[in-house]
């Protein structure tokens, strides 16, 4: 039996590794799609960290971290 | 690549009553790694895991210069340090406060909403109350049918009696007028005789009438003498 078929809206976590280069030819990359991507992850996050009834600190400080991390990569030659 | 065809509409989804917020958000650890992380290394590496991986990256990023130590770190440290003391100090009270704020949006919502649902249950109350009250109208307009049937007999009867006081008065009329005729022409008549009777007495006669009768006068003095 080959390997499992991919279907459409399998999730990253259990495409097989030799499975990888399909599954990205798979995604939709139009700007609907990406904007679609965008803001699903927004509300991934939004929904699991903060709008909750007793949020704690790690909703924002992660997005902080991130932030701090994204702009010293960006200014990293500058340093 | 196939593509399935998911299958839309199968469960009823509605819109209301919207399912209620979690109660926590998901768990983060040192407030900035979240649980799945060291969940996720969990069964390969144990409890240490991440921990190890941290410090590994940590001298790594340090030991290449991908991480420069310059006069921002130390700013950087000191601002830390701070932050996170103050978070430590006074970070369950602005919690506590937070929930007040929101407890009492909650309680107004909920206040909001028990009362219209209480204005809506009296609305249904009175409601019925009408229903009850009109189902008493049909008393009321019979009680009227008999008022107004009563009214019409009496206003009949009240016609009644005038026509036959009408109808009388003139039939008496006529009756009197007939009497009255009767009764003058009896008068009259009676005037007529007597008066041609009188005329008709002589003188002569009269004073043989009046000798008659004094023989008369006597002979009846006489029996009536005898009877006593």
């Amino acid at each position: 039996l080959p390997a499992a078929v991919l279907l459409k809206d399998t999730k990253l976590m259990d495409v097989k590794l030799g499975q990888l280069g399909t599954w990205l030819a798979m995604r939709d990359f139009t700007p609907g799609g990406i904007l679609g991507a965008m803001r699903r992850g927004y509300n991934r996050y939004y929904n699991k960290y903060i709008n909750v009834r007793k949020g704690g600190l790690g909703g924002i400080s992660m997005v902080l971290a991130g932030y701090i991390v994204l702009s010293y990569m960006w200014s990293y030659s500058h340093v | 690549v196939l593509h399935t065809t998911r299958p839309l509409h199968t469960t009823q989804q509605s819109l209301a009553p919207v399912p209620p917020l979690p109660e926590k958000g998901g768990e983060v650890r040192h407030g900035l790694i979240p649980e799945e992380f060291f969940q996720f290394l969990y069964p390969k590496t144990g409890v240490t895991g991440p921990y190890m991986l941290g410090t590994g990256l940590l001298l790594y990023l340090l030991s290449k210069e991908i991480y420069v130590v310059n006069h921002e770190t130390a700013a950087a440290a000191c601002i830390l340090t701070v932050i996170i003391y103050g978070i430590k100090k006074f970070g369950p009270d602005v919690a506590a406060f937070a929930d007040k704020l929101n407890e009492e949006k909650m309680a107004t919502a909920m206040a909001m909403k028990n009362e219209s649902i209480q204005t809506l249950q009296t609305a249904i109350e009175q409601e019925k109350k009408e229903q009850w009250r009109a189902e008493g109208h049909s008393f009321l307009f019979n009680a009227k049918r008999n008022n107004i049937a009563m009214l019409l007999e009496a206003n009949y009867r009240e016609r009644l009696l005038m026509v036959y006081n009408e109808v009388k008065k003139r039939l008496d009329y006529q009756v009197a007028m007939q009497n009255l005729k009767r009764q003058k022409e009896q008068d009259h008549m009676i005037q007529w005789v007597e008066k041609n009777v009188v005329q008709s007495i002589t003188p002569q006669q009269q004073k043989e009438s009046i000798a008659k009768c004094i023989l008369d006068l006597k002979a009846l003095s006489k029996t009536a003498h005898a009877a006593v």
